[in-house]
């Protein structure tokens, strides 16, 4: 018989770790599985300017590695494996990670979003040729190249900011003729003259045999489709919640897929919470979800004691 | 055993030249995925005997990551006599390295 878990805790961005502080601290013993990416989103990104305590920035690994640090200070239980299925029809609910099956009075799920690909079929076969999703990983390749951005969001230009340090010229490539990133990193982006703007028009192809040569662009009030050399096509097209495995478990929104939350983190199976990019579409920050996981474990504590 | 550092001058004898399969795993410090990657590396190096797993700095050693076209990090790469038979870009889990690797043994 599997030891059954107070709360299992589903992801490890913000929101899981801190799902994961709050019920160490309430003496839950919490299992966390980290899934494929410890750390979630913030892993990939370089200066976290805007967490409040750090006025200097932090770099994005070194504050999830605080997260989880203290988490597992409070005796949170943290496996790095991926959950492959979860059955929350049955008590205590039941998940099951590389074979194994585990059980629990109730889950946390913070799974968090991942980024969007355009979905194009020369996009796939370029990718690690020219075509990324990560601009400090992958800028140092493009020492004197050019690339394009292709997005209009904060992720898209501070992808360009990071770039211009090393290509000769940005592109960023937008579908509308306005941006929806911050109006700080909008001034940024438009002061650097290495950046320029293509407004209204959208990738439909990506050109080269063997690595990226160019892309194809079709402007979308005129048609009219234009070809751009470029060696790098780095993409920040948003995002989607990770949401697979609770496809037929509970109640998701039938547009883009995110967990359904009422009463702040319930979600429609009693017992099991949602917080953090998995369910909001609106604010997506790493304050937010750390917020939403504070939240997440405080409901799942009150629901456990309401059962017994 | 421990996973061997690699470097532009050592790339030839420890991979080219290895008599057993070399996963290589294409990292650099300011890349927050490699810093992922790079503890399941040394997992695997320490569970793994039927191949050898190496680390190459592409800061450090930019020759050879631009001889292999490594435009993206972490890249990792398994040659076998000489030439590359694998290439994976992004994140990798080390039960998929494993079978990987046990499959070219």
């Amino acid at each position: 018989m599997a030891e059954i878990y107070n709360i299992i805790i589903i992801g490890s961005g913000p929101a899981g770790y801190t799902a994961g502080i709050y019920a160490g601290r309430a003496l839950l013993e919490p299992l966390l599985f980290t899934g494929q990416e410890p750390g979630g989103q913030l892993s990939w990104t370089t200066e976290v300017e805007n967490y409040p305590g750090f006025p200097d920035g932090v770099q994005g690994p070194e504050l999830m590695k605080r997260f989880r640090d203290q988490a597992q200070k409070f005796g949170a239980k943290i496996l790095d494996a991926k959950v492959d299925q979860v059955d929350f029809k049955v008590k205590p609910f039941k998940i099951w990670s590389a074979g194994a099956e585990y059980q629990a009075q109730s889950v946390i799920v913070a799974t968090g979003a991942s980024a969007n690909w355009l979905g194009l079929e020369n996009e796939t076969r370029l990718k690690g040729r020219g075509v990324s999703s990560c601009a400090t990983c992958d800028g140092f390749f493009f020492r004197g190249k050019d690339v394009v951005v292709i997005g209009g969001g904060d992720v898209a230009l501070e992808d360009a900011m990071a770039l211009t340090k090393f290509a000769s010229s940005v592109k960023i490539i937008h579908r509308r003729d306005c941006l929806r990133a911050s109006d700080i990193m909008q001034q940024r982006a438009k002061d650097n003259p290495k950046i320029e703007f293509i407004w209204n028009s959208e990738v439909i192809d990506v050109l080269g045999a063997n690595s990226v040569e160019g892309v194809r662009i079709k402007n979308i009030q005129t048609n009219q489709e234009t070809e751009i050399p470029c060696q790098g096509m780095f993409v920040a097209v948003g995002h989607h919640p990770n949401t697979d495995i609770f496809k037929d478990q509970l109640e998701l929104d039938n547009i883009k897929g995110y967990i359904v939350v009422k009463e702040s983190t319930k979600t429609s199976v009693a017992g099991v919470f949602a917080a953090g990019d998995v369910h909001d579409f609106q604010y997506r920050q790493a304050v937010t979800a750390a917020a939403a996981g504070c939240k997440a474990a405080i409901d799942a504590e009150k629901w456990l004691e309401s059962q017994n | 055993m421990p996973e061997i550092i690699l470097t532009d001058k050592n790339f030839d004898n420890e991979v080219l030249k290895s008599a057993v399969p070399v996963l290589v795993d294409f990292w650099a410090p300011w890349c927050g995925p490699c810093q992922i990657q790079g503890p399941i590396i040394d997992e695997l190096a320490k569970e793994v005997t039927t191949a050898k797993i190496t680390k190459l700095n592409v800061d450090e050693n930019q020759a050879i990551a631009a001889k292999f076209g490594v435009m993206s990090i972490p890249t990792l790469m398994i040659f076998k006599n000489g030439s590359v038979v694998e290439q994976m870009v992004g994140l990798q889990q080390k039960a998929d390295l494993k079978r990987k690797l046990q499959s070219l043994a």
